[in-house]
């Protein structure tokens, strides 16, 4: 088994094969942006959500953050696989079960279960914002909407773009769950090349690809953070001279 | 300027501002003293509505401030120094001094820019425009915040403890800035420990205690023969 691992003959056929993987990675390439999107902006809403004063906005949230976080992505796909289409029959009134399509569910799979984490992420950041900042814009007259827009979301985004970016990290990674709903990502059309061909090859060069896509991600994580913790320096003398 | 009338406060069961009247005249600098938990900041931070009052009316220049009007009335007619100092850490303290002018007072760029340069030349900190506040000693941040606070240009400066968060070889050169502001025709209300620029500089002392005001005068007043057993108290601590 190990040895086939350095057979020349089987890798070239795993590269001939390079289009399955490629369908695979392109398919995974869509659920992580789709996802991403719907992930931050549920992660906007529902991060909002729990720093408003209204009661019942917060149990809302928290509700949400807690039931996403605390159960396994796993679970929950195959719930979006095998519970959601009965559900959608019936609340649809349709003659058969109503499936989602792969990239739809797909995206619920880790749109829902990391915008839950986003929306840690924002409340956290929201809440690091001192009551000092929104006082001191009140004091000058600023509103609250303005006091957001220059005062606290710039300092809010400092902090939170390092978590943001290892949430889109988790997020491809965790894409490869579909593979157990056949959900025609990478690590599934991976796996069925490896079923298939019994041929390992599969596996690493799968692995190859999930790399390209989070190591930059990974690096750009770790350039936030340590930008975060810097303080910042002088501005240089721009073109605006003052006598 | 500032007319207090029958105010109250409670922070749920704590009633921390009793029934307070007061009045402020325009120009007047008010000192404002007690022991911490007196209810002197809460006071302070009625009269521009930071804190909503649970009863009673603030008028300033004769208008009622309310809920609605309040960042109109603070906008127009107050500016406020806290003993956080409160910079904004996103910018530069030469944005610090601009923002409120340019979004707010609809300045250009240049004219809060020149007239941001003017107040920090005045606070002595004219070098370090283009530095983040978080680069910046305590009272250096707090002389930006008073000249933060001249850049809105608003008749009454507000200060919350200003001096009470430094370091104490940072007092003075704060204090100084102070003392300089109050030969302007400036209405200046502080809450402070500070009673050596209370005699300086104040026109009234008022002392509150479990929040109400218990007996006012001029600082000579204070400091020689003062009339209520509490006020005694107080000043036979802190004047060491």
């Amino acid at each position: 088994m190990v040895e086939g691992l350095f057979n020349p003959d089987r890798w070239e056929k795993a590269f001939e094969s390079m289009d399955t993987f490629g369908e695979g990675m392109l398919m995974t390439l869509k659920v992580m942006i789709v996802g991403l999107i719907v992930a931050l902006v549920l992660g906007v809403i529902f991060g909002v959500l729990s720093t408003t004063k209204i009661k019942a906005l917060q149990v809302i949230s928290r509700i949400y953050v807690e039931f996403f976080q605390n159960t396994p992505l796993v679970v929950q796909v195959f719930f979006y696989y095998n519970g959601l289409p009965i559900i959608l029959k019936t609340l649809l009134g349709a003659s058969r079960p109503v499936r989602l399509s792969k990239l739809l569910l797909g995206v619920c799979g880790v749109g829902l279960y990391h915008g839950a984490y986003i929306a840690e992420v924002i409340r956290t950041g929201l809440e690091a914002v001192p009551k000092g900042q929104y006082e001191a814009a009140h004091s000058q007259g600023f509103t609250s909407l303005q006091a957001m827009r220059y005062i606290v979301l710039p300092q809010t985004l400092k902090i939170i773009m390092p978590p943001l970016a290892n949430q889109a990290l988790n997020l491809v990674k965790n894409t490869s769950v579909l593979a157990l709903v056949a959900g025609g990502d990478l690590m599934y059309h991976a796996d069925n090349y490896v079923s298939n061909s019994g041929h390992l090859q599969g596996y690493i060069i799968c692995c190859v690809l999930y790399f390209i896509i989070c190591f930059p991600l990974a690096t750009l994580a770790r350039k936030l953070e340590e930008n975060a913790k810097k303080t910042p320096q002088p501005k240089k003398k721009k073109k605006m001279e003052v006598a | 300027m500032i007319k207090i009338v029958d105010l109250n406060k409670y922070f749920g069961d704590l009633h921390v501002l009793k029934n307070i009247n007061l009045e402020v005249k325009e120009g007047e600098k008010l000192v404002i003293i007690g022991p911490s938990g007196s209810g002197k900041s809460t006071l302070i931070r009625c009269i521009n509505h930071l804190e909503e009052p649970t009863a009673g009316e603030v008028y300033i220049a004769d208008t009622l401030v309310t809920k609605k009007n309040k960042l109109e009335m603070a906008k127009k007619y107050s500016s406020m120094v806290f003993q956080q100092f409160n910079l904004y850490p996103n910018m530069t303290v030469l944005e610090n001094l601009t923002l409120a002018p340019i979004k707010l007072q609809h300045m250009s760029k240049e004219a809060a820019k020149e007239q941001a340069m003017i107040y920090l030349k005045r606070v002595g900190l004219e070098n370090k425009a283009d530095q983040y506040p978080q680069n910046l000693s305590g009272g250096q941040q707090q002389r930006v915040a008073i000249a933060r606070a001249l850049c809105t240009k608003q008749p009454i400066i507000l200060f919350d403890e200003p001096t009470s968060a430094l370091d104490p070889e940072m007092v003075q050169e704060v204090l100084d800035v102070m003392i300089e502001l109050s030969k302007e025709n400036i209405t200046m209300i502080c809450v402070t420990h500070e009673m050596g620029f209370a005699r300086q500089v104040a026109d009234r002392v008022i002392f509150m205690d479990d929040g109400q005001i218990v007996e006012e005068g001029t600082p000579e007043h204070f400091f020689d023969n003062p009339e209520n057993d509490r006020t005694k108290l107080f000043f036979s601590k802190i004047l060491r």
